[in-house]
């Protein structure tokens, strides 16, 4: 039943990708735990924890590619629902802590205790409860998405300046969260996490369960996304994006389509970067910040958008390229390379990498074969 | 408001629109019966594509009626997805379809059935059957490129492809804006063919520049001029008008 589903749900590149997230998952455990530390399979911890923020990425990559290279909604301000989800993960640690802070407060993370706040502020009631605190995960990028969404898509605000406003919108969270008396600790943002769910953050076996929970999440949004494009819901979404008005003009509700899938995808931002903040250790203001939002665009760009798989080879390919120049001699031109990248391949392959890397396969093919149909 | 007596599919009484202190539409007033086909002509600018967006809802009339079925809907205080509902459909006059879907993905979103955001996730429409669209792709000749995406197709064949759709969407009411503009003679044609046949179960407004083809139409026409109906009639009797020979016909 399920495996019929799957089987109608996804094409080749989708199962393809599955089987292999399915063989990261399977290799990464028995390379970093299993294999001794001296052999060259060995994967140190610190590489599988760069690996899931990879697949962090690759989440948020999947859920912009939803509204943006499915419906046309070019969001940059992505980054934002990306960090709420984050934050959310971070009060919850926060409250983990308990007495082993700085300061000892029972209840107070040490930041407010430096401020010499006396009582626990309203947005935090209730995060030392898990279940409270993954639905908050859920509900803070979804609300926000929707309060957003429902004025911008009613007021019917498309194209450049829906960009700009998102843009906007991040930019605005940027400047509050660096105030102290917002009360999420600042420029500082929330650091120095000890549990979650019961389990040492920094132990190899905690990281290993957060990069197997980062590859299921990424699997689970990519279901969710593939389930949406390929309904009746996704053709319409595509509708939108090819010509909005005559979508409207066949009786097609657009505001809510598009509230919909920017809700959902908000929401996937928001999960992603629940998963991103107890492997980084720390959440803070920056990762509101109007950049991270134009380097997600720069990922999905990049693989191929509308394409789902695309948007997350992307994000890994980019982080990847970005891993290797930003550290060491190579450090100061990161910029430039990205830029040059992204120039490159939005005029040389306008499909993306996968466009381009399945364009090429299909004419190896055609070539290899003469009995099959020219292609029209 | 006090709504008039109307027997009428569509009633368009006193309509003035406005655009930076243009009169597009001077105070316009036209009645189309339930069943009838109208053509209507007009040199370029009359108004005639701004007629059809008041009463699609893409533009709202500074004053005047605009109804729908008998009067008893006042068109200006719905929507363009409400008035698609209530059975007005159109073709624009640069013809408009889905560019990345097949042809047959761009009729099975214009027939007629369920239009909410959550039904449509769970696959309401994918049972619409196969036959129902690829009957509207018969009618226009296009069945051959069902699987194609419709932005391969060349402009003549968008142009039916539209009118496809609207078959799909089945409506009370079609407004087709310009339908043979690029067209060759063969398929301007065709396409009056199909008009007058379409007009068998449906009320018919087209808007059209050649002559030729709105003979064949064979119906009742309006010429517009600056926002106003210049004359209305038979085909003859508008042709030979003066003041439409002037300000049309003659150029
Ligand atoms: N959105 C708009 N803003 C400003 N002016 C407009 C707008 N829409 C139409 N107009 C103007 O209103 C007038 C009527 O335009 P309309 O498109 O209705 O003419 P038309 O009769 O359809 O002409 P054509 O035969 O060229 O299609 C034109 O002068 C046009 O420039
Ligand atoms: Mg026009």
């Amino acid at each position: 039943m399920i495996a019929a589903l799957l089987a109608e749900k996804l094409d080749g590149r989708g199962k393809i990708f599955l089987i292999f997230l399915a063989l990261l998952a399977l290799l990464v455990p028995i390379c970093n735990l299993l294999v001794p530390a001296g052999s060259a399979f060995h994967i140190g911890t610190g590489t599988v924890v760069l690996l899931g923020k990879w697949l962090c990425y690759a989440m948020l990559a999947v859920a912009l590619d939803l509204v943006w290279g499915y419906c046309g909604i070019l969001s940059l301000g992505h980054g934002a629902f990306f960090a709420l989800g984050g934050y959310a993960m971070g009060m919850y640690l926060m409250r983990q802590i308990g007495t082993r802070g700085v300061y000892g407060h029972p209840v107070l993370p040490d930041f407010m205790v430096f401020l010499n706040w006396t009582e626990l502020p309203v947005a935090w009631w209730g995060f030392q409860n898990p279940v409270y605190a993954m639905f908050m995960v859920l509900a803070v990028p979804g609300a926000l998405a929707f309060v957003f969404g429902w004025f911008a898509f009613r007021s019917r605000v498309t194209g450049v300046y829906l960009s700009i406003i998102t843009q906007a919108l991040t930019y605005a969270l940027l400047l509050a969260f660096f105030r102290n008396d917002m009360g999420f600790g600042g420029n500082n943002g929330l650091t120095d996490f000890k549990d979650i769910f019961g389990f040492n953050v920094q132990s190899a076996g905690t990281r290993m369960a957060l990069f197997l929970a980062s590859v299921a999440g990424l699997v689970i949004a990519f279901l969710i996304a593939r389930f949406m494009v390929t309904s009746t819901f996704g053709k319409v979404l595509v509708a939108i994006r090819d010509a909005e008005s005559r979508t409207r003009f066949l009786g097609y509700r657009v505001e809510r389509f598009k509230l919909l899938v920017f809700v959902v995808s908000a929401m996937m931002a928001g999960v992603a970067g629940a998963l991103y903040v107890p492997q980084v250790g720390i959440i803070n203001p920056s990762e509101f910040s109007p950049i991270n939002s134009i380097e997600a665009v720069v990922w999905v760009a990049m693989g191929g958008r509308g394409t789902l798989v695309g948007a997350a080879l992307g994000a890994g390919i980019v982080n990847a390229l970005k891993t290797t120049f930003t550290t060491g001699a190579l450090a100061p031109y990161w910029l430039f390379v990205l830029g040059a990248l992204f120039v490159l391949v939005t005029v040389a392959l306008p499909a993306g990498i996968l466009g381009a890397a399945e364009s090429l396969i299909k004419r190896m093919r055609g070539s290899g074969s003469p009995a099959r149909k020219p292609a029209e | 408001m006090n709504t008039p007596v109307v027997r009428a599919l569509l009633y368009l009484d006193g309509v003035n629109v406005t655009f930076d202190g243009f009169r597009a539409l001077r105070s316009l007033s036209l009645t189309v019966e339930t069943g009838a086909m109208r053509a209507i002509i007009g040199p370029n600018g009359a108004g005639k594509t701004t007629m059809m967006d008041v009463i699609t809802g893409k533009t709202k009339p500074d004053n005047g009626d605009v109804l729908f079925a008998d009067g008893t809907v006042d068109l200006t205080r719905h929507d363009e997805a409400s008035i698609a509902e209530l059975g007005i459909g159109r073709k624009f006059q640069k013809p408009t379809v889905f560019e990345s879907h097949t042809v047959a993905d761009n009729v099975l979103l214009a027939t007629a059935g369920p239009r909410g955001a959550f039904s449509s996730l769970w696959g309401a429409r994918a049972r619409v059957e196969r036959e129902r669209i690829d009957e509207a792709l018969e009618t226009v000749r296009l069945l051959a490129h069902r699987d194609r995406r419709a932005g391969e197709l060349s402009h003549g064949q968008k142009q039916w492809l539209e009118i496809a759709m609207l078959l799909a969407q089945n409506p009370k009411l079609l407004l087709v804006d310009e339908p043979v503009a690029g067209m060759t003679d063969a398929e301007t044609e065709t396409t009056a063919e199909l008009l007058r046949e379409i007009n068998r179960d449906h009320t018919v407004v087209v808007v059209e520049h050649d002559m030729s083809f709105v003979r064949a139409l064979d119906c009742r026409v309006t010429c517009l001029h600056e926002g106003s109906v210049l004359a209305e009639g038979s085909i003859d009797t508008i042709a030979s008008n003066e003041r439409v020979i002037e300000v049309y016909l003659g150029r």
